[in-house]
């Protein structure tokens, strides 16, 4: 296969402290070379000054296969991850069954292989069918190709059975993907509880919640010696225990969903089911707080928590309405808010989309550097639309930007070397 | 005339003019009812149709005989024993009775928000007669005019509003109706009753009934709401009568000529003493009832009204 020279672009390396104008050459699947400068060498493609960076690494995506194929399949998951810049996806367990044995990971792991156009790195269930009770095969499971074990949203309540899980992953080196919350108090919330939740009349949960469930988990970090991701801290007051927690030199790190970076409990206004999000959507004060500790490295992934969810199980009353909104192709135009904002650097937000995750899960991806894998996305940061749900490659539509101004369109995405996007 | 309003779907979305406007056409038929009127034909060959999702009777009754009075052809559906339970949503629902056409959809439903969602479907006018905790507009509606019947006013009174405020839709209503009329809203009741973020409502909050009830016009008193009680939210019904239920030593506090308020079915004996509650001097407990009709009759000729201008004129008599 020919080189590929892509040239003139903003470089955007995740580990360098701005961008510069330079370009690369790919040789098969890696980065051979990186240059600085703008000239355009012959039967290269010429940039034209737009962004080229790591592709997203996007870690906690549900595809809903199997079980659910009209919500998500890998492949439309996959042309949607493309188009959104997103080169990997690592993808939950919460399907349906479960994926808590070797075998449902041998199927996920041949589907996505055959069908998705992007990198599929799946994680599974720390216990069986993610009910809190036993643990899975952590082991067959990790051969299988596990990246990571998580319950997802369901907390393992009892701490006997999280602390063995936690300490037999410890002795594998095994990644634990956790959610954090005190169940007790969340049970049956939508909403986040102070004045809005009160007026709609809305089951609430206090945002203590989030932080009584970080301490237990903690505390159980320190027992058990684990390594730990938490997959969505969305709460100021989580923050300082968190930071407790890196200081002290504890294997953790945390992550945070896009919706919770740009949209607050009030964009929820007449019971907007798109917009009803597990953990629930917070106080202003709340996303701010979030954005500064993405800026500062305390939280170190921003994912998109895709989660596909039909029509259906959206046109219902707030309470009952599913929970969750799709992700992968609005993550980069969202994200790109806070770089407009003046809020992160793009090099900052890059460290968040693609080189922390892909280190937390020992991957190569994530840097823009010779010898790298040829994962790119090339972006015009600038771009304007306004994003029409309909148009979108996902099956499922469930996005709250749906009608919203956003700024930022992926022109061409890149997996080991091979044009997966043209835009 | 202000009226705008093409639902009625809270108390939120209205104007203090357009509250003004419904209350006074309400005295209107209030008194006309109390002279012996009985038949109208403001809503004449238009249909109601009353959908509630969650057991009523009060409401459920006050709204049919509302419409009857008006001269509209009403049909009552009790929902919770029909389509819900073979699976069919409350879209597909509200769609089905939107396609026979009625003018008027008076809907009751035990989420918050379901009538918002419900009103977004159909093509008629929609009241709320109640979604889960957060509004109950007839209710706060009646209240406010029964208050203004019994001071004169409607604005710089202060009212306390007691007990289980958490799980209430009429504090909610009565909150937020009081206070866009510019009245002084104290609530009182036990902290495990209170929403979050009260503090924010603009409101005065006390956890003590004799502090709470200190010179107040107007005492409304809520219904422990037993069947959306998880459990937890007080130690016992008797403890729970001996601090917050009010009897006449608790009503001592609040001004002589202070009048008591309950939306009904009331708990005697855990929010309210019975013998008070029956005081015909101090309770307006039935004129409340009474209000309700017409201040249902005043709410539907209004939205009506507006109906009609926007569908132009909808047939020629001959």
């Amino acid at each position: 296969m020919p080189p590929i020279l892509l040239a003139n672009a903003q470089l955007i390396d995740p580990e360098a402290p701005e961008t510069r104008i330079g370009g690369l050459r790919i040789e098969g699947n890696r980065i051979a070379e990186v240059w600085e400068g703008a000239e355009v060498p012959g039967g290269a493609l010429d940039c034209r000054g737009h962004c080229l960076a790591p592709g997203i690494v996007d870690l906690g995506v549900k595809v809903s296969e199997p079980g659910e194929r009209h919500k998500e399949s890998f492949a439309s998951a996959g042309r949607a991850a493309a188009a959104g810049g997103v080169t990997t996806m690592v993808t939950r367990p919460d399907t349906d069954p479960a994926i808590d044995t070797p075998e449902t990971l041998e199927f996920v792991a041949r589907r996505a292989s055959a069908d998705s156009i992007v990198r599929v790195l799946p994680m599974a269930a720390l216990t069986k069918g993610r009910e809190g009770r036993e643990m899975t095969e952590i082991g067959f499971l990790m051969d299988a190709g596990a990246v990571a074990f998580t319950d997802c949203d369901r907390v393992v309540t009892d701490t006997r059975i999280y602390a063995r899980a936690l300490t037999y992953a410890r002795s594998l080196g095994a990644l634990v993907v956790t959610h954090v919350q005190e169940p007790g108090l969340s049970a049956g919330a939508c909403a986040t509880s102070g004045k809005f939740a009160s007026l709609r009349g809305l089951p609430a949960v206090s945002p203590m919640a989030e932080r009584m469930g970080l301490d237990r988990d903690i505390a159980l970090l320190e027992m058990t010696g684990a390594r730990l991701h938490v997959d969505q801290v969305t709460t100021a007051r989580a923050l300082p225990a968190l930071e407790r927690a890196k200081r002290n030199g504890f294997d953790i790190t945390a992550g945070v969903g896009i919706h919770h970076l740009t949209l607050n409990e009030f964009d929820v206004a007449d019971y907007r089911t798109f917009f009803k999000l597990k953990p629930p959507l917070r106080s202003e004060d709340d996303r701010v707080a979030m954005v500064e500790a993405v800026a500062s490295g305390l939280i170190d992934v921003i994912s998109s928590m895709h989660t596909p969810q039909d029509e259906e199980s959206k046109r219902l009353p707030f309470e009952e309405a599913a929970s969750g909104a799709v992700g992968l192709e609005t993550l980069l135009p969202a994200a790109l808010r806070l770089f407009h904002g003046g809020n992160l650097s793009l090099p900052q937000l890059f460290r968040a989309l693609s080189l922390a995750p892909s280190r937390r899960l020992g991957l190569e991806t994530g840097r823009l550097g010779a010898g790298a894998p040829a994962d790119l996305v090339l972006f015009d940061p600038h771009a304007p639309f306004v994003l029409d749900r309909f148009t979108m490659r996902s099956k499922s539509k469930n996005t709250p930007f749906d009608g919203a101004r956003l700024q930022g369109r992926v022109r061409g995405t890149w997996v080991a070397g091979q044009r997966v996007w043209e835009g | 005339m202000t009226f705008r309003q093409t639902h009625l779907l809270g108390i939120e979305p209205l104007h203090p003019e357009e509250i003004s406007t419904l209350l006074d056409l309400a005295q209107d038929y209030a008194e006309a009812a109390r002279a012996g009127r009985r038949h109208w034909d403001a809503l004449a060959d238009f249909t109601q149709i009353n959908m509630f999702f969650e057991a009523s009777t009060r409401t459920q009754a006050s709204f049919e005989l509302a419409g009857k009075r008006l001269g509209a052809d009403v049909m009552s559906m009790a929902m919770g024993a029909s389509s819900l339970k073979k699976g069919e949503t409350l879209i597909d629902t509200a769609l089905t009775l939107n396609a026979m056409r009625p003018d008027l959809l008076v809907v009751r439903h035990p989420n918050s928000g379901a009538v918002d969602l419900l009103a977004q479907k159909v093509t008629c006018a929609v009241l709320n007669a109640g979604d889960g905790r957060h509004e109950h507009p007839t209710q706060a509606l009646l209240d406010a005019l029964t208050i203004r019947r019994a001071k004169g006013r409607l604005h710089r009174l202060t009212v306390a509003i007691c007990g289980d405020i958490a799980h209430s839709r009429v504090a909610r209503s009565n909150i937020l109706l009081l206070g866009k009329m510019e009245n002084r809203v104290r609530l009182v009741g036990p902290p495990t009753l209170m929403p979050a973020g009260v503090a924010e409502f603009g409101v005065e909050v006390c956890e003590d009934m004799a502090e709470g009830l200190r010179d107040a016009d107007v005492v409304m008193m809520l219904r422990l709401q037993k069947e959306r009680m998880d459990g937890g939210f007080i130690p016992s019904e008797r403890e729970y009568f001996h601090r917050y239920g009010l009897d006449a030593a608790k009503l001592s506090h609040a001004k002589e000529d202070a009048i008591v308020m309950h939306p009904g079915p009331m708990n005697r004996g855990v929010e309210i003493d019975g013998t008070l509650a029956d005081d015909i001097n101090r309770s307006v407990i039935q004129e409340q009832v009474e209000m309700g009709v017409a201040v249902r009759m005043a709410a539907m000729d209004l939205l009506a009204r507006n109906l009609r201008q926007v569908r132009g004129p909808r047939e020629v008599m001959v």
